[in-house]
């Protein structure tokens, strides 16, 4: 397992018709956690599913451009759950499936063909603990993963695409629905996370990027407006209108 | 106001009597029934041959007939209705084909059951020669309930959030799996209710079975699926208006018996439903 790096090359992205992202293009280096602010409406999402192609699932979404995950074309050269399974996603509200806790995480592997009650014992126990939760769930691994918290649900999601072992994880504002001390600990597991991964973080709280991002990049309205070392865009953004959003004068 | 709380008083009134309208007929289906035919109820009537012309004896042949109608169609239609509900809802894409099979089904629930009779025994009898025989009487009363499972389980499937099959797919999944793992084991108590409703309709229709399977007096159990056999709806229609002189009690006990099938074969399916639901 090695983080992975994405190179985003004159992303299109049309909704019906109506172009969602323009011209976008971005690298993403190993290891960072890159965060992605902007107004709602302004591509930030569409742009993460386009990352594992969830956006294949919508018939109405057509998209031109190139993206490679370590230098290989995620649309011609992988398998589309090969690359799932390398490019993992965490979603707004925390979604367990209505099985136990150990038949959340083991979902994938079990899938992806992995057998042997040892082996999936392993992957539970690693996955939960690099997200923070053995410790609050490890004596109710069969107990249903919807009787759990919000922000432990939040952390079974995380275990559950952790038992994967992507290079790269998509987080889509996985805090919109979590009071603050779940947030500080999903921030947390993140901020651990980004040693072993590549972390992509969409988020509508521009001082949550500012926590965790290593880079920071502003969207509006389906283009990229910069992109730089969050420290260097928090200060002395570059554009007028990055300025404009952070103080908040919009958005 | 006063003025206004009598209105009100008046319009939950008519609401209240609509909703009686509804429940005093079932009330007196039972009680008629249960009265006339519980008397007829013996160890004889449920579990002997007609004897004397069907004056005497029991309807037993009738009652494994209606049983095995049941399972055998539902057998048939249930998993046909199942997976073309979820190949309609799960795989096809909206385009000018699902739309016309989606009207077809829609015609298929408004189709009336003697002319699924009649389409039964020219296809099933004639045509492809299996004669007056369970496997007819089965097929047809099969394709008469596929809308009613299609539609039901189509629901079922439509209930399962969109987030279940997004998390699956984000997990590596394909699209097989995702319905086997992630959509079908939440949709199959649904699709369980889709069967009990169809088990009723099946149990209880007669102009389906009229032209390919009943038997209007067949003392015997049957051997094969190329038998014919007798069934407690037509049973109850025959000795109802073709034998004269059979006890009365015989005509009710027959009615009572095949309510109780049904809602013997519902309950069941409803604590099969119960069960899984409390498996997760």
């Amino acid at each position: 397992m090695s983080a992975g790096g994405m190179s985003i090359r004159d992303l299109n992205v049309r909704w019906a018709g109506e172009p969602v992202l323009r011209g976008l293009s971005l690298e993403i280096v190993p290891n960072e956690i890159l965060s992605i602010i902007g107004p709602a409406n302004s591509g930030k999402t569409t742009f993460l599913r386009s990352l594992n192609r969830l956006n294949d699932l919508e018939p109405s979404i057509r998209k031109t451009g190139t993206i490679l995950l370590d230098g290989r074309d995620i649309d011609r050269d992988f398998g589309i759950e090969d690359l799932r399974k390398r490019v993992g996603m965490i979603f707004a509200l925390p979604i367990p499936l209505p099985i136990s806790i150990y038949d959340n995480v083991t979902y994938g592997p079990r899938l992806a063909g992995v057998r042997g009650k040892a082996a999936l014992d392993r992957i539970v126990e690693e996955s939960l603990r690099a997200a923070y939760l053995w410790d609050e769930v490890k004596d109710r691994l069969r107990s249903s993963g919807q009787k759990l918290s919000g922000g432990q649900q939040q952390r079974l999601c995380i275990a559950r695409t952790l038992a994967l072992e992507p290079d790269v994880i998509l987080f889509d504002e996985p805090c919109s629905g979590l009071d603050p001390i779940s947030t500080a600990k999903v921030e947390d597991s993140m901020t651990e996370l980004r040693k072993r991964h590549t972390v992509v973080l969409v988020t509508n709280n521009t001082k949550q990027a500012a926590r965790v991002g290593t880079r920071t990049a502003f969207f509006l309205m389906g283009e990229m407006v910069e992109v730089g070392p969050t420290g260097a865009l928090f200060t002395s953004p570059a554009d007028k209108r990055t300025e404009d959003y952070i103080v908040g004068r919009f958005g | 106001m006063r003025n206004e709380a009598v209105r009100q008083k008046i319009g939950f009134g008519a609401l209240l009597v609509a909703t009686l309208v509804v429940v005093v007929p079932v009330v007196l289906i039972v009680v008629l029934i249960l009265t006339r035919g519980f008397g007829a109820l013996s160890w004889e009537f449920l579990f002997t041959m007609p004897r004397d012309g069907m004056k005497a004896g029991g309807i037993f042949p009738a009652i494994i007939g209606t049983f095995i109608l049941v399972v055998t169609s539902i057998a048939f239609a249930l998993p046909i209705g199942v997976m073309a509900a979820v190949y309609l809802h799960e795989y096809a894409r909206e385009n000018l084909l699902t739309r016309v099979i989606n009207l077809a089904i829609i015609n298929l629930a408004g189709v009336s059951s003697v002319v699924f009779g009649l389409f039964g025994f020219s296809l099933f009898v004639i045509f492809l020669r299996f004669g007056v025989s369970i496997t007819a009487g089965a097929l047809t009363l099969g394709i008469m309930t596929l809308p009613v499972i299609i539609t039901t389980t189509r629901e079922a499937l439509r209930a399962v959030p969109r987030s279940y099959r997004e998390v699956s797919f984000s997990l590596g999944a394909s699209r097989w799996q995702t319905v086997r793992h992630a959509v079908l084991p939440f949709a199959t108590p649904g699709i369980l209710t889709g069967a009990i409703l169809s088990v009723g309709r099946v149990a209880g229709e007669t102009a389906p079975i009229l032209f390919t399977v009943a038997a209007f007096y067949l003392p015997r159990l049957p051997h094969s699926l190329g038998d014919q056999v007798m069934a407690l709806p037509y049973h109850l229609y025959i000795s109802t208006t073709q034998i004269p002189g059979i006890p009365e009690g015989y005509r009710y006990g027959t009615a009572l018996v095949l309510v109780g099938l049904v809602l013997v074969v519902n309950v069941a399916a409803v604590f099969f439903r119960a069960k899984m639901r409390k498996r997760r």
